[in-house]
């Protein structure tokens, strides 16, 4: 006979049980997220590195409207927004309720001081040619605000979803640079300089509550390391993994999933159009024909990478393919640079600066154009001597380089770019553009810019580039694309 | 002695005043400027300008070398132009890596290399000699970042011990720190203890061949009395000059190590100043490593009176 004793005994055995067991199975709620540059400081609104927006991007700040991880813009601190008939007037209902992380209140006084400090004299944003449209930002109601532009933007409200127009209160503003004060579903913890930041979940956030309790991103600089952190499981994810070369060996790991995914770093090779031989269209015709992109991308990027025929995203839907205009061709290229007046070809200069796509790109590229007679000196330059060199004096005549702002084609219609491009038919077709605010118009004319930067051969090419994302296969949520610069970790959950 | 020590101070003084202008010229002459740097190839010159404002770089030359100097001699490190953070904050978050990472390794290479070297000396041209010098020389010629590697991935991936990389922070306990520093321990070591221990058995041998230690082995003191007891003391004099030069390297050389464990350790900062041009926080690390060099070579200074009664008259300072 089984006693009642024994009865209860054999309850709470099973309880125990059944508790550990659901426990066990209860999934992880924390995640370490490997990243390789060290974001210099945490406000997005005043610096241009992107790791800052890596760290507090839909994280720990947010903006009027956002980007998702389609590169779609969607409302964020606006819920809905009307647009006046001359299409210059963006009136913006705001959400109600919402409180920064110190528990002030978000309200259009914010939207007023945010967007004015951006584009005020002495603003520090380093994209302050984002709110240069701005004509005067207006508070019509609590939750109301309406932003007067100078000239129709058909870009406005994707402008409004950078990283760099988030929206901050004035309160923080301030120190928000080491300790970031914003709306978002996370809320900064603490920051050890040269390791780590801590973020925790917001539990007082007006929307969607994160699934992770606790979010860190550790930095890891060398690649080496990287791959060695992955391999012990001292981190969770790469959301872009620094060593394309150790994929492969990544993916053999049964615990690891490898995705490879779309950025929006359009790697090219810089053309100073103003100088000796390059200022001949046939010279960059003949470099364009002369450039066999696969190699490059087998080369330099162990296959990982799209070829480009002009400045602009190929996942993008305004994507023109203009690849195949300027396929590989050494001869064509040859007898291009004779008609040029350059029969036995010339010397030149290519400063590479230090990212691995420059320097081990640079050399194939250099070795293809010799074949065709344009001997290159390559001379390595680091981060501070290129924006110095080339960026500013345009003292140059190639480079490679990423260029990895989101929807950038804009920058060909600068004059004082250093392309040292002037093509008053492409500044027409980009005011046009600016004008425009029809979807379809847009990326006609979109298609329009391509066609014209490729005809001219601006600059070489090259190849769009991918970004290999390296995570623990039970985990889900992370971005696969890269449509701006941020690790959203809002949807980021564990199956295990 | 205080007119030795009066000359020292002067020496002293003259050489950090030479220091801050050396290391103020050549990071004048340093091209990069640290704005463009911090707001990237979109940044419009006004906003270039706003920032250089902010920062005080808008300021002529001299005017700013007084400042510095000024600041400095209150004692007032500055802060840091990308970190936007007191640079002696910075400072002694890294240190609190590096002084016991530092002292970890050269204990280590102590412990495994003057009783190594004392072998080898003892066991002059017998195989445990020709043992022990084949081992340093691997030692020296080991890349320690490769080795650094090796461990890794046995130690970390494998076995799966300890992390690979990275800082537990004292804040998380003494033990899950000093595991993290564990293996950059051992990485640092093995060179700098190949290094010591081939100067400890030279040293020795050399001291063994001192008219002092024959006479004392003619009144019949045993061959390892003398070495223990006569030789050891003398030998010694080369081996803390070492140390005193190797532990200087450890506090701020360690940097490929320090990449390879992602530690984020001093030497990992002056690396990441010069390369986001953090002027302030290059010339202030850099002055404070000149004056550790300065210190450490002090401390070598009497460590040789303590080995050397010799040396403690005063007659040689």
């Amino acid at each position: 006979m089984i006693s009642l004793k024994q009865v209860i005994k054999g309850l709470a055995v099973a309880l125990c049980f059944s508790f550990i067991a659901s426990s066990a199975m209860a999934a992880k709620t924390s995640l370490i997220l490997g990243m390789v540059l060290e974001p210099t400081h945490l406000d997005p609104t005043a610096g241009a590195a992107a790791a800052i927006d890596e760290v507090v991007y839909a994280n720990i700040f947010e903006g009027l409207t956002r980007i998702d991880r389609w590169g779609v813009v969607r409302p964020a601190l606006a819920k809905i927004w009307t647009i006046s008939k001359d299409k210059k007037t963006y009136t913006f209902e705001l959400r109600e309720g919402v409180r920064f992380h110190d528990g002030s209140e978000f309200d259009a006084d914010d939207v007023l001081f945010s967007l004015n400090r951006a584009r005020g004299d002495d603003s520090t944003n380093a994209q302050k040619g984002l709110f240069r449209p701005i004509d005067k930002v207006e508070k019509i109601g609590k939750y109301t605000v309406a932003v007067t532009l100078k000239q129709v933007t058909g870009s406005f409200l994707f402008n409004m979803g950078w990283g760099d127009a988030v929206m901050v209160d004035p309160a923080s503003a301030g120190s928000n640079k080491s300790n970031p004060i914003g709306t978002g579903p996370f809320k900064f913890k603490r920051w050890v300089k040269g390791d780590r930041v801590e973020m925790v979940k917001n539990p007082d956030y007006w929307g969607t509550p994160a699934k992770l309790q606790k979010a860190t991103i550790k930095i890891i600089p060398d690649p080496a390391a990287a791959t060695a952190a992955m391999m012990a499981g001292d981190v969770d994810a790469f959301a872009n993994f620094p060593a394309p070369e150790a994929l492969s060996q990544l993916e053999t790991n049964p615990r690891l999933k490898v995705v490879i995914g779309n950025t929006e770093g359009e790697t090219i090779l810089s053309t100073n159009n103003q100088r000796g031989p390059f200022k001949l269209l046939k010279v960059r015709q003949a470099m364009a024909y002369a450039i066999d992109r696969q190699a490059i991308i087998d080369g330099a990027m162990f296959g990982f990478g799209t070829p480009i025929g002009t400045h602009f995203s190929p996942h993008h839907p305004a994507y023109v393919d203009l690849t195949a205009k300027f396929a590989y061709n050494p001869e064509k290229a040859k007898q291009l640079l004779a008609e040029a007046g350059y029969p036995n070809g010339f010397k030149a200069v290519i400063k590479l600066p230090p990212p691995s796509y420059a320097r081990r790109g640079g050399e194939i590229v250099a070795s293809q154009l010799r074949k065709v007679g344009i001997d290159l000196e390559i001379v390595p330059v680091e981060w501070a001597q290129w924006i110095d060199q080339v960026f500013k004096k345009r003292d140059y005549d190639l480079t490679i380089v990423s260029h990895t702002e989101p929807m950038d084609i804009g920058i060909y219609a600068r004059k004082d770019y250093y392309f040292n491009y002037d093509s008053p038919k492409f500044q027409k077709v980009m005011e046009k553009l600016n004008e425009t605010v029809d979807r379809d118009a847009r990326y006609k004319l979109m298609g329009e810019a391509q066609r014209i930067i490729s005809d001219d051969c601006v600059n070489g090419y090259l190849f769009q580039l991918a970004k290999g994302g390296v995570w623990n296969k039970d985990l889900r949520g992370l971005w696969e694309n890269s449509p701006v610069q941020a690790n959203d970790l809002t949807e980021v959950y564990w199956v295990k | 002695m205080s007119v030795f020590l009066a000359k020292r101070i002067t020496t002293l003084v003259i050489t950090l005043m030479l220091t801050t202008v050396v290391i103020f010229v050549v990071l004048e002459i340093l091209p990069g400027d640290p704005a463009s740097i911090m707001l990237g190839i979109n940044a419009e010159a006004d906003t270039l300008a706003a920032l250089r404002a902010e920062l005080g770089l808008d300021r002529p030359v001299h005017i700013r070398y007084i400042r510095w100097i000024l600041d400095l001699l209150q004692g007032n490190l500055g802060t840091s132009l990308t970190y936007d953070v007191p640079v002696s904050e910075l400072i002694a978050e890294r240190i609190a890596i590096s002084l016991p990472l530092a002292l970890m390794a050269i204990i280590l290479s102590t412990v495994i290399a003057i009783p190594l070297g004392i072998i080898a000396a003892s066991h002059h041209n017998r195989p445990l000699d020709f043992f022990v010098m084949g081992f340093s020389q691997l030692g020296i010629a080991i890349p320690n970042f490769w080795f650094a590697l090796l461990l890794i991935i046995f130690f970390s991936i494998m076995l799966k011990w300890v992390p690979a990389g990275g800082f537990a922070g004292w804040d998380a306990g003494m033990w899950p720190s000093l595991m993290s520093l564990f293996l950059p321990s051992i990485a640092l070591a093995l060179p700098q203890s190949a290094i010591l221990a081939r100067v400890t058995r030279s040293s020795l041998l050399d001291v063994l061949k001192e008219d002092y230690i024959r006479t004392a082995r003619a009144k019949g003191v045993s061959q390892r009395r003398a070495l223990w007891g006569h030789a050891l003391r003398n030998a010694l004099i080369p081996v803390v000059t070492i140390m005193g030069l190797q532990f200087s390297f450890l506090l701020a050389g360690a940097i490929i190590i320090e990449n390879v464990f992602y530690l984020p350790g001093l030497g990992r900062l002056i690396f990441q100043a010069i390369a986001q041009r953090d002027l302030i926080v290059v010339k202030n690390m850099v002055l404070i490593l000149a004056v550790t060099v300065v210190v450490i070579n002090f401390v070598v200074d009497l460590l040789y009176a303590v080995i050397d009664p010799r040396l403690r008259g005063g007659e040689n300072g």
